[in-house]
Order: C-alpha cells, then sequence, then structure tokens
C-alpha cells in the first residue's frame, strides 16, 4: 500500500537547509485515510524538522506538501485550521493554565465567536462555550485526565503532560495527527497504554504520524514505516520489512552519536 | 538575607522556645499589660513648642489607639486557634512598630528623648514582650478556616458586610489628616490584615467572593457609589478618587495588554495622552486652535478609536517581535508622542498644552456644577466620579468577560508559550494586536474623561514615569485581574497624597516597595487564581517538569 488511493497527506520531495546543513533532503511521503505511519530513524536525521515543515513551524526550502488534496497554507495556526495538529517532542504545554483550558485553546480554531460577542455574551456565545466545553470534557476522558481537570498543566506528572498535548491537539478536530515522540520517558505500561490511545484515535478515521525511538511500539503499532537517515529517506514499507533490512539495521548501528 | 542576620533571628526563635509553656503566657500577659498600660499613659512631654513643661496626656490620641486595636491579635497565642503565632506575630510586630515609629516622632519634633515620656516607652516594650510570646509558640498549623462553609445568606452578609468594613476603613483614613497618624492608622491597618491572613480569614473571604459574586458585585458597587456622600460636601478626597478612578481604567486597559497576553509596554501612557488630546480639541477649549466642537459622547469614542488605530499601527509590524523588541519600540513610541505633540505647535500648542477645557456637560446636565442628590449636596467632582463609575464598571465588564472567553485564553496561551499557541491554531499576530488595540482603546476612553477632568492637556502629563507608574500599578496589584489593578492605582495614587511628607522620595519609595513585593509576595496584592498557584507551587511542579527528556532509545 504504497500510493493510498485518497492521500491524507501528500508531501513531494520536501528538503530544508539551514545555511550549508541540509536537515531534510527531498523527502516524500504519503499517508492514507486512518492510517498509523511510523517515522523513523537515528538522531538528527532530521524527523523534528520533517514535523515542523509539515506544520508551517519551518518554511520548506522546496518541496509541495498537499494535505487531502490542497496545497497546505502558510502559517502554523492556518495549517492547525486546515487539519494537522501536532505534538511536540519536548512538551509545549501552556504550563499554568489548567488542564481543561489548555483542551479549550485546542479548540480555538474551531470556535468562532469574537470580541463583541465576548463582551455582549449573547445565546451564540453560550452556546459555542458550552460545546467546547463538553467536547473538550470528552476528550479528557479519552485520555483519561478528567478527574486532574482542573489541576494545573505544570502540575500532571509526565506522561499526564504527554496525554494531555495529545487531547489538545485532538481539540482542533484534525484530520491527521502527528506526535512527535509520544512515548519518551514513559514506563512500559504507560507506553502500552499510549498505544491502545493512538489506536483508538485512529478508529475514530484519524491519520497518525508517529515519530518515535522505542521499536517495539513503532512495529507494533504502524501500518508502514519510514526510515529517514541523514535527511534523506533510507527506505519505506510494512514493519516486517523495514524490521529486516539490513541497511536499517547498519543505520541504527553505525551511527557515532549512539545517544 | 546575609547568613549572620539568619543565625541571628535562628538564634533568638531557639532562645524564646526555651520558655516553657505557662511561662509562656505570663510574657504575652505581661506584655499586654504593658502595652495597655503605655497607651493609657503620656506619651510626650512637651506641648505647642513648650518642652519640659508639661505632660500631653491625649497626645497623640490615634497612634495610642491603634496600639490597644493592635494588642487583641497578639493574645491570639493564647488561643488554641490554628495559625495563632502568625496572627500574634503580627499584631505584636504591630504596637512595637506604631509605639516606636511615635516615639521617634515625638523625639524629633520634642527635640530629643527628653520628649518623650513613659507611657511611649511602655508601649514599645509590651509590644516586644508581646513578641518574645508569640516567636516562644510552637510552629503553627495551617490554618482550616478556608474550606469552611456558612449558611449562603449569613455569607451574603459576610461579603456585604467585609466591603462596608472597607468602605468605612477609607472612610475613616481619609479623615486622619497628620502625616504621622496616617502612618499609623495605615501599619493598624496593614497587621491587622495580616493577623488575620495569618487566622486564614482572609483567604476564607477570598474563596466566598466568588461564590457570592452577585453580593460582591452589588456591595462593591454601592460601596463605591456611597463613597461621595461620606465627604460631607467636600470636595477634595472625592476629586482624588476620580483621578484613582480614571488612572484605574487605564491600568485596566494596561492589564490586558501585560496581565492577560504578556506584552510589555513602556509607552502605554502615550494612547492615554491620544485620547486626552483628541478630547480636548474637541472641547471648545478656551485656548485651542481648533475649532471643532463635539458632543462628549462623539469625542470619548472618537478618541478611544483613534488611540486603538496608533496601537494597530505601533502593534502592526512591532507585535512579531520578542518580547525585549516589543519593549523598547513602546519605549520610543511614548517619547515620540511626547515629544511630538511638544513641538507641534500648531495644533497641540506645544508645551503650553491646551488649558481652559470646558466642564463636561450630557445634555443640560453640567458635570462641573454642584448638584444636590438625595438631599446631600455633592462638589462638581462627584459627578466625575460617577462617569468614572460608569466607565469603569464597562471596562471591568469587558476585562472580566473578554478573560473568560475564546480571546482571553488565547492571550494567556500566547504568554505561556507563543509557538505552542499558534500550533493550536491561534493566529497569535492577530491576537496580540487585538489586545494591543483594545489596551489602547481603554487608555483612549480614560484619556478623554481626564482632559475634562484635568481642564487641561499638556505634553509633560504623558512622561514615561507614568507609564511606568500605570505598570507598577499593575504589577504592585497583580498581574490579569481586576482587583489587582484597581488596589495597585489606590495605592500608588492615594500613598503620595495622604503622606506628604514623602511627596519628594516617592520614586525611591516605589522602588523599596515593588523590591519588597517582588520578595515578600510576588504575585501582587489580588493575585489571579492562576499566578497564585504559578508563584507558589514550587516543589509541586518542580519534579513533573524537569522529568528526563526521552526514554528507551
Amino acid at each position: 500500500m504504497n500510493a493510498a488511493p485518497d492521500p491524507v497527506l501528500q508531501a513531494r520531495s520536501v528538503s530544508k537547509r539551514f545555511g550549508g546543513l541540509v536537515a531534510v533532503s527531498s523527502v516524500d511521503l504519503d499517508v492514507g485515510e486512518a492510517e498509523i505511519v511510523g517515522l523513523i530513524g537515528p538522531n538528527g536525521a532530521g524527523k523534528t524538522t520533517f514535523f515542523n515543515c509539515l506544520t508551517g513551524m519551518e518554511v520548506p526550502t522546496s518541496g509541495e506538501i498537499r494535505y487531502r488534496g490542497r496545497p497546505l497554507p502558510g502559517s502554523p495556526d492556518r495549517i492547525t485550521a486546515a487539519g494537522l495538529a501536532r505534538t511536540f517532542q519536548n512538551i509545549r504545554l501552556f504550563p499554568n493554565m489548567s488542564v481543561l483550558e489548555n483542551v479549550l485553546v485546542g479548540r480555538h480554531c474551531r470556535m468562532h465567536e469574537g470580541l463583541g460577542s465576548a463582551i455582549g455574551r449573547g445565546r451564540r456565545f453560550h452556546r459555542e462555550e458550552a460545546e467546547a466545553r463538553r467536547r473538550a470534557a470528552a476528550l479528557l476522558d479519552l485520555v483519561g485526565l478528567r478527574r486532574a481537570a482542573d489541576d494545573l498543566a505544570r502540575n500532571l506528572n509526565y506522561g499526564d503532560q504527554r496525554r494531555l498535548e495529545i487531547a489538545r491537539a485532538l481539540a482542533t478536530d484534525p484530520g491527521l495527527l502527528l506526535l512527535d515522540e509520544p512515548t519518551a520517558g514513559m514506563n512500559a505500561a504507560e507506553t502500552r497504554a499510549t498505544g491502545d490511545l493512538v489506536r483508538r484515535i485512529r478508529d475514530q478515521g484519524l491519520a497518525v504520524v508517529v515519530i518515535e525511538h522505542d521499536m517495539r511500539f513503532i512495529f507494533g503499532l504502524c501500518d508502514r514505516v519510514t526510515v529517514l537517515v541523514q535527511g534523506q529517506k533510507l527506505t519505506e514499507g510494512t514493519p516486517a520489512d523495514v524490521q529486516s533490512d539490513p541497511r536499517v539495521i547498519a543505520a541504527y548501528l553505525g551511527t557515532p552519536t549512539g545517544r | 538575607m546575609s547568613p549572620s542576620v539568619a543565625a541571628l533571628r535562628q538564634g533568638g526563635v531557639e532562645a524564646a522556645r526555651r520558655l516553657a509553656g505557662r511561662r509562656r503566657a505570663a510574657v504575652t500577659l505581661a506584655g499586654a499589660a504593658l502595652a495597655v498600660a503605655g497607651a493609657n499613659g503620656a506619651w510626650a512631654t512637651f506641648a505647642f513648642g513648650y518642652p519640659g513643661k508639661m505632660s500631653l496626656a491625649g497626645f497623640p490620641g490615634g497612634a495610642r489607639a491603634y496600639v490597644l486595636v493592635l494588642v487583641v491579635p497578639g493574645l491570639a497565642v493564647l488561643t488554641r486557634w490554628p495559625g495563632r503565632r502568625a496572627a500574634a506575630m503580627a499584631g505584636s510586630l504591630g504596637v512595637v512598630v506604631v509605639a516606636a515609629g511615635n516615639l521617634v516622632a515625638i523625639a524629633k519634633q520634642g527635640g530629643g528623648l527628653g520628649a518623650v515620656a513613659a507611657g511611649a516607652w511602655l508601649a514599645v516594650a509590651g509590644g516586644g514582650l508581646l513578641l518574645i510570646g508569640a516567636v516562644a509558640a510552637p510552629d503553627d498549623e495551617a490554618p482550616t478556616l478556608a474550606e469552611r462553609t456558612l449558611p449562603p445568606a449569613v455569607e451574603a452578609a459576610v461579603v456585604a458586610a467585609s466591603l462596608g468594613v472597607v468602605l468605612a476603613l477609607v472612610w475613616y483614613g481619609l479623615g486622619v489628616e497628620e502625616s504621622s497618624r496616617f502612618a499609623s492608622f495605615a501599619a493598624a491597618v496593614a497587621f491587622w490584615a495580616s493577623a488575620l491572613a495569618g487566622l486564614g480569614v482572609i483567604g476564607w473571604l477570598q474563596a466566598l467572593y466568588p461564590r457570592h459574586r452577585t453580593v460582591t458585585l452589588a456591595a462593591s458597587a454601592l460601596a463605591a457609589a456611597a463613597f461621595p456622600f461620606t465627604q460631607g460636601g467636600e470636595a477634595q478626597w472625592i476629586r482624588v478618587f476620580a483621578s484613582i478612578g480614571i488612572f484605574a481604567t487605564a491600568a485596566i486597559g494596561l492589564n490586558v495588554v501585560v496581565g492577560l497576553a504578556g506584552l510589555l509596554d513602556l509607552g502605554y501612557i502615550a494612547f492615554f495622552g491620544v485620547g486626552a488630546y483628541v478630547a480636548a480639541l474637541t472641547a471648545g477649549a478656551g485656548t485651542t486652535t481648533s475649532h471643532v466642537v463635539l458632543p462628549y459622547g462623539v469625542a470619548i469614542v472618537l478618541g478611544a478609536v483613534t488611540a486603538s488605530i496608533f496601537g494597530v499601527v505601533i502593534g502592526a509590524p512591532t507585535l512579531r517581535l520578542r518580547g525585549d523588541y516589543l519593549a523598547i519600540v513602546t519605549l520610543a513610541f511614548g517619547e515620540i508622542f511626547r515629544i511630538a505633540v511638544n513641538n507641534w505647535n500648531s495644533v497641540t500648542r506645544g508645551p503650553n498644552g491646551i488649558s481652559r477645557i470646558p466642564d463636561l456637560a450630557l445634555g443640560h446636565f453640567n458635570l462641573g456644577q454642584p448638584h444636590r442628590i438625595l438631599g446631600v449636596e455633592l462638589p462638581g467632582f462627584a459627578n466625575y466620579y460617577f462617569l468614572v463609575l460608569v466607565l469603569m464598571a464597562f471596562v471591568i465588564t469587558a476585562f472580566t468577560r473578554l478573560n473568560d472567553s475564546r480571546i482571553g485564553r488565547a492571550w494567556v496561551a500566547i504568554r505561556e508559550d507563543e509557538v505552542a499557541a499558534a500550533a493550536m491554531g491561534v493566529n497569535t499576530v492577530r491576537l496580540k494586536l487585538l489586545a494591543f488595540a483594545i489596551g489602547a482603546f481603554l487608555a483612549g476612553a480614560a484619556g478623554t474623561v481626564d482632559a475634562h477632568f484635568g481642564r487641561q492637556v499638556s505634553p509633560e502629563s504623558y512622561s514615561f514615569l507614568q507609564s511606568v507608574t500605570l505598570l507598577a500599578a499593575v504589577v504592585l496589584g497583580g498581574m490579569g485581574t481586576v482587583p489587582g489593578a484597581l488596589i495597585g492605582s489606590t495605592l500608588l495614587l492615594l500613598i503620595p497624597e495622604k503622606l506628604r511628607a514623602f511627596q519628594d522620595p516617592r520614586l525611591l519609595i516605589f522602588g523599596l516597595a515593588l523590591i519588597l513585593m517582588m520578595r515578600l509576595r510576588p504575585e501582587g496584592f489580588a493575585p489571579s487564581r492562576r499566578r497564585q498557584r504559578e508563584l507558589h507551587a514550587e516543589g509541586e511542579g518542580a519534579d513533573a517538569l524537569s522529568a528526563p527528556p526521552g526514554g528507551p532509545r
């Protein structure tokens, strides 16, 4: 299943150069409806830079990215509004807002009430606000954080912070969810729970791209795995194919920056 | 605090702790008795320039009464209430501070320690003993009052009564004429408040207000509206409070920019100035060069809108920058405004400013004239005071409603992490511009009132110092809250007015007060729930944030 008939995401020869350093070099990536794609590679392979290019946080030097057939807009907020949502490798919650408020910020681009309505407080305002809170509560249920809704995000434990980031991203009603190392720092049980969560998200019809270093997690979860090495796509295929590819093993073991 | 001071303090506490239970109570009681005796004895041996000739039994009346009042919390240590030690420390420190402060003042006035009579010494000693008794007490349990609930009707009554007490204290305090006596009064109020905070009463009240919002709002509005009627037709304090109201309106506007969106604006007073000049130029002032006369209803909107246009024009190119750059650009804008106004003679009349701005007239109601309301003769300033109250009601409503909406959440998200906010679909540039425009709008509206109220505008009223004072009001009171901006504005404008002696070193005292605040209560007097937790949640949150990034690789 190399070229899905109706690709959610279609990235064509995306490159990103920082001065003399080529961080991402001509990478193609297709993601189909309700597909989970893994993105692996040794440290410094350009996985996060590639994510940044997809979400508009970096402007690719060249290449084209289409979401459901349409080219993506230029700025991060409009890309999110178009349907791409992400989490961050180094958690970036709003630490001094409550858990619920964090998710409500995610609803921002799906809400419309403006200045006059916020001050005037008509019926539409209350309806939209109530709807947003209901959605946020449902998402907190999904990730298992309903009981912590009023806690400050900064006071959550590490795993809960990662889960809250996922809930916040889901609040933007994305068609494609980009997860940057969602299980980093988690123990085995938490990692398993996160895998279940990602599957549940996929079952709701979302496509997911996951960057992860935990191979067991990736190979157990993904429909397809793409390997990046030094900014270039090394190979792509089913977990079984990638796992047995000698080049992948060489790329991992041969990298001097082992950490 | 240097290590030797800390060691000394530790040593003092340990020495005091050697007092056994029974003896501790005796020390406290003896201190209370001494302080009461001192408060009832003579404090000064001079009168009206005749040192040594007679003793002044009644002098200084207020300070001696405040000592008596402060002995009460000093006795808390004899009870079993949680928080008693903190309360007793506050009370006894208050006795010492008030008595010793007046002792020094008397000695200075009477030409040496010979002017001090036994009463003052007794009161200081009594305070000292009370303090030893408090220090010797075992450590406090945390006050448990905060979770206590009463029947709703009783709670509502408490809320209303507490705001009534605030009004009464303000009314009484304004009546205290003399500087040193006012300082004693302020100290008494502050130490009593901190004693109540130690017992958890303040925390309990703070929990009550949000639960009884309607009562709180109604009672505050009533107390604010009742204030001019307590002044017996005197204009002085009504004028001061009207100007505090104008200042506070601008401070709330600045709070949108700084407190919610987290944008540091150092030239904010320029927007206030834009509003003031628009009003001055369209009011048919005696000395104006423009001969446009607009009704005030139009002028206030025009002033506010013009200011917000300036906000957008300044903001559009700069809000893409990070905080420090924005601070520099806004600082420069404030100066540009002042210098431009100072030099644009044909329109602004340069350094002369525009004077003889007529009083506001809303229809046939001239705000400059005294009016008789409910059988009480109110001076003209009271009309401005009420106008400012209405303006503030609008501004406060707008602020609180915006804060609790999609827009307010986006602002706070930008303050917290701009990159993440953008990744969540928040158009950060647009929302920052909106915050800037709204802040400028509110400042402009306040400026139009100020032009009429002060009857003149001139460039030096809009200096960098004014921007800093507004910022200090916001920070001192508590960022991102309405009560914070109100408390901060009141303190910064009222205290120099009351303590004339401190008029000159005012900036020095501001500086010291700000440093002390940052050290002791960094979240401000009336912090937002969010910010209070942020600054006092060390330890709980720290480990979660410093967890190792990345696990199995």
